[in-house]
């Protein structure tokens, strides 16, 4: 029992573990040229090993020890020692002070990278929006339109087609069958049609997966009521320029339309599109300005005024978000990001993190505790060179 | 330098130290005009480039920085052309100008095919015209390479070509080259206005009009549109200093617009006057509408401008950073002598001359604060500026207390060595850029930037320090325990030191990222190499701490340290990827190749077994290395380090 604790408590354990840490950041840096940042944060970082097979074949072995192992070696080896080795003294003080504010770094970002949510709000000038959406994920979502002061949404997340072929929920007339769905693919003309045909993944550092659906609707009869080709490249409005662009010529204008049908006298549309995360305000894009230094193309600063509207709270007020100026509202944070070609309207960057606040905590503490000990150091120092 | 020092020795270091700075002072006095013409004055003129402004003298400077590498002109008669004379000659004598040689070729596959001489370095326009078009058209297949995977040759083709645009910018800034009387030009200009626009609504009406009018505003029109484009700095102010402060033309734009109002900007006459009156080497002519258009700047509250121009240029004459490298190299020598012979006063020596070349390096990084109104590091250029100074200024407190050559040697070398690699880096011209929209906030450029420099200075110098103990522990007798142990104390603060700074400069990126787009880390390759550095202080202390290591092994781990943060520094731009990428440096990446090199090198010499150490061998052993030998067991000489606590 002693020798384990002993090994788990040693700081031989802390030195060896914090060189390979060392090593770990250096080889995940070096891969993301390769696979780009997104690949290696999920292959080096979020992981228990880094894994390594030669290219083509189907084994793969661990070759080195992924960033979750690290962290929680070292965090035992944190724990056990201070359970072992340690005795609270005043001279130690700041040593405490150091590692409990890594703890919390450490499980902070942990918790940071399992529960934050990062989505984009994109509006033009003049414009409104009451949801965000996720740049990575997507979702079929059926919209029921017969209501013309409400649309009430069902949406199906993108990994329930996995291994689902049929959708069938009480609370709709129909059921959707899948014929296929592709996580990545790209449009293609068949004829005057529209197909889309199925890509591998995408791996480079700007490249994302873009999903299509071919289904078809059912009445509870079993009747077929319509087919559609569904996909992100249909939805957003980027996409769907560059189709047009590519094969707008060759295709009839009805692949463009809406995916609109209609089942006991009720209206619904279908639409394969960014995961939206709806909230129960609304933001209105006044004005977005983008400045450049005189006589030259590098951006002195963006900013957008906006209107936020909270019916609910009763709130309407203006706010400017610009560079290094974010929005805290209702658990979220609005960040400058991008903007629209032409200046003519903002992308904000919408964060939900619980834990942002722990890095602040963390590193006041790791400071304070830094320099308390050096500084005891130090003044022990010059004592001692006093007296000599 | 236990021994007290007498006679001529107490004054000597007096005296050496006087004569430097004598040198400082004397070279702070402003330079004369080799000519009646007061080309100094012209010199400070404000004009508007790179989003800034900055005097023409600066403009002149940065753009032979960019041509040729150097910051004036090597004349035949090895004599020195002062860069804005040689930019005035550029814009009034464009076929003498024609002849200097200002372009800078190194790749000799650009030389064979601009049939240039293979020894030459430098050449003039009229020895590369001839090739220009073939020049133009390999051009215009690179550019579609992208810039990684270009050849050696392919880049020097891109440099000499953008060279030959920066030249023909600077030609045509203020007149066309072909004018002859520029002053004239525009006098007739202005009296055609009026009568071209008549001619000109009338045939746009289809009715009748005078064909010569016509014709004559439309020449205009397309001369000053082609100047517009090429004019370089922008060098009109507005009239209107309640509108845009910063909303400067070139005289070709500005020209243009005088076809609405009729009305010519004072700043074009002037300058039209001036190169005229150069042209005609009429130095009263000149200095007279120089006098005039200075006048008129500070009477229509172009005074901060006038201000403005007036400082940048005397920074630039002092080149503060240069003064200090050769100080450096002096105070580093000295104190390397005194290892050799230990003559008190070369130590002394080099601790004063440290002290000067700090006192210079420091006024340097405050001026530039001040012209630029930011903190001390914005860029590259500047960070090599603030680690030089970082490691220079703890270097020297080392010195202060330990007394015995060590602090010198290395804010020599780390202070020069650093310079080395700013001066490299400002070669891309201007070092003074403006901040993309994201870095434009002096609060985290004076935290996050400062703090995690300071620890890349801080870690260079451990690494240092640890050189000089591995290469006189192994090459000489002179490292005895008591020099071993203070070294080891010292590479123990400093990277306490380190620690703490790259901990705290790492985090408080982190939370600067997240202020501006919301993620704390996004292991983005410039995080990456802080957090290395941050994870491999922590190592060492640890393994020092544990006994893992002790002084020697500490030694070892920070000649690794030296990679770690050279990596982190500048390796990670090389990656040409993420949100703080500089971009492709081909050249830096050799020399940082070159740098990792000997580090591996002295990091094997540091592992060779302690019995070959000459310092650690018993001095009656000879120069045999296999005499008898002192402590093979224990590794290093002044035994085990406690552990911290």
């Amino acid at each position: 029992m002693t020798a384990i604790l002993k090994f788990w408590s040693s700081l031989r354990l802390t030195v060896v573990t914090l060189a390979m840490a060392m090593g770990l950041v250096f080889i995940g840096t070096l891969a993301q040229v390769k696979i780009g940042l997104y690949q290696a944060q999920i292959d080096y970082f979020q992981s228990l090993f880094v894994w390594w097979g030669p290219s083509g074949s189907n084994w793969k072995i661990p070759v080195w020890p992924g960033g979750y192992l690290l962290g929680l070696v070292l965090l035992i080896n944190l724990l056990a020692a201070h359970a072992s080795r340690f005795k609270f003294s005043k001279k130690k003080i700041g040593i405490f002070v150091i590692h409990a504010g890594l703890i919390i770094l450490f499980l902070g970002q942990f918790a940071t990278e399992r529960l934050s949510v990062e989505s984009n709000m994109v509006i033009s000038e003049g414009a409104s929006k009451n949801y965000s959406e996720n740049g990575r994920k997507s979702e079929l979502a059926i919209i029921e339109t017969t209501d013309s002061k409400e649309d009430v949404v069902t949406s199906v997340p993108e990994a329930w087609f996995g291994n689902n072929r049929e959708l069938n929920r009480a609370e709709l007339p129909f059921i959707i069958k899948v014929q296929m769905f592709a996580p990545n693919a790209e449009p293609a003309a068949k004829g005057s049609n529209l197909v889309f045909t199925p890509l591998p993944p995408a791996t480079k550092m700007n490249d994302r997966n873009i999903p299509a659906a071919e289904v078809e609707v059912v009445d509870r009869k079993g009747k077929s009521l319509a087919k559609f080709e569904t996909s992100n490249w249909l939805s957003e409005d980027k996409l769907l320029s560059m189709v047009k662009e590519k094969l707008g010529e060759r295709l009839s204008p009805s692949v463009f339309q809406r995916s609109e049908f209609k089942v006991d006298g009720r209206s619904f549309e279908l639409a394969m599109r960014p995961v939206r995360y709806y909230k129960p305000y609304v933001v209105q894009l006044l004005n977005f300005s983008h400045d450049r230094y005189a006589g030259t193309d590098i951006p002195k600063n963006y900013s957008s005024r906006i209107r936020l509207i909270n019916s609910q709270t009763r709130e309407d007020r203006e706010v400017l978000i610009y560079m290094n100026n974010p929005l805290r509202y209702g658990g979220e944070t609005y960040y400058q990001a991008s903007f629209l070609p032409g200046d003519t309207g903002t992308i904000f960057q919408v964060v939900k993190n619980p834990g942002w606040l722990t890095p602040y905590l963390a590193c006041i503490m790791v400071s304070a505790g830094l320099l308390i000990q050096f500084l005891t150091h130090l003044i022990q120092f010059i004592k001692k060179r006093r007296t000599a | 330098m236990k021994q007290p020092l007498t006679g001529w020795q107490r004054w000597l270091p007096w005296g050496i130290v006087g004569l430097a700075a004598l040198w400082v002072v004397a070279a702070l006095k402003p330079p004369t005009d080799p000519s009646p013409f007061r080309i100094r004055e012209f010199a400070e003129l404000p004009v508007l480039l790179n989003g800034r402004v900055q005097p023409l003298d600066s403009v002149a400077r940065n753009s032979l920085l960019i041509l040729r590498s150097k910051q004036s002109l090597a004349l035949e008669d090895g004599k020195q052309m002062d860069a804005t004379e040689w930019m005035l000659e550029m814009m009034t004598h464009p076929d003498l100008a024609d002849q200097r040689k200002v372009f800078r070729i190194d790749n000799l596959e650009v030389k064979g095919l601009l049939k240039l001489a293979e020894e030459e370095k430098n050449f003039s326009f009229n020895q590369i015209k001839d090739g220009w078009e073939e020049l133009e058209k390999q051009n215009r297949r690179i550019q579609e390479l992208e810039a990684e995977v270009r050849t050696p040759y392919e880049r020097g083709l891109v440099k000499i070509n953008s060279a030959i645009g920066l030249y023909f910018r600077i030609k045509n800034s203020i007149r066309p080259e072909n004018s002859g009387d520029f002053a004239a030009e525009i006098g007739l200009y202005r009296d055609k206005i009026a009568a071209g626009l008549v001619a000109l609504q009338k045939s746009q009406a289809g009715e009748d009009h005078d064909e010569n009018d016509l014709q004559m505003i439309v020449q205009f029109f397309r001369r000053y549109e082609m100047l517009s484009k090429t004019g370089y700095p922008l060098v009109v102010p507005p009239v209107d200093l309640s509108h845009k402060r910063e909303d400067w033309r070139t005289v070709g734009a500005s020209l243009m617009e005088s076809m609405r109002g009729g009305q010519i900007q004072p700043a074009v006459e002037y300058y039209a006057a001036m190169t005229t009156a150069y042209t005609k080497n009429d130095p009263g002519a000149f200095n007279s509408a120089l006098g005039e258009y200075q006048a008129w700047l500070a009477k229509s509250g172009y005074t901060p401008e006038i201000k403005k121009g007036h400082n940048e240029s005397f920074f630039n004459h002092y080149q503060p950073f240069i003064k200090s490298m050769t100080l450096y190299v002096l105070a580093f020598l000295l104190a390397c002598a005194y290892w050799f012979k230990w003559s008190p006063w070369l130590a002394r020596t080099a601790f004063l001359l440290v002290g000067l070349s700090l006192v210079i390096h420091t006024s340097g990084l405050i001026f530039r604060m001040v012209l630029e109104g930011r903190p001390p590091v914005t860029n590259l250029y500047s960070s090599a500026i603030f680690v030089g100074w970082g490691a220079v200024l703890l270097s020297f407190v080392l010195e202060r207390i330990y007394k015995d050559g060590i602090g010198s040697v290395t804010a020599g070398a780390v202070g020069f060595t650093t310079l080395v690699v700013a001066h490299n880096l400002s070669l891309d011209g201007d070092t003074m850029t403006m901040l993309q929209a994201v870095l434009d906030t002096n609060f985290w450029l004076a935290t996050h930037v400062v703090a995690v420099t300071l620890g890349y200075a801080s870690t260079f110098l451990a690494g240092f320090l640890a050189i000089v103990y591995i290469v006189r522990g192994l090459l000489t007798r002179s490292l005895t325990p008591e020099t071993a142990k203070s070294l080891s104390r010292m590479v123990y603060g400093i990277v306490c030191f380190a620690t703490l700074f790259s901990f705290v400069g790492t985090v408080l990126g982190g939370i600067w990222a997240d202020q501006s787009w919301g993620r704390f880390w996004g292991w983005d390759p410039k995080e990456n190499g802080a957090l290395m550095i941050v994870l491999w202080t922590a190592a060492m202390l640890h393994a020092r701490w544990g006994g893992i290591v002790r002084e020697r092994g500490l030694m070892v781990m920070c000649i690794f340290g030296n990679i770690v943060t050279s990596f982190s520094w500048f390796g990670v731009n090389m990656l040409s990827i993420g949100l703080h990428s500089y971009g492709f440096m081909d050249e830096a990446f050799k020399w940082l190749m070159v740098f990792d090199v000997t580090q591996l090198i002295i990091l094997a010499m540091g592992l060779v077994p302690i019995k070959y150490w000459r310092s650690f061998a018993k001095p009656d052993s000879g120069s045999s290395p296999n005499g008898k030998l002192s402590g093979t067991k224990t590794p290093v000489t002044p035994g085990k380090l406690t552990a911290a606590a």
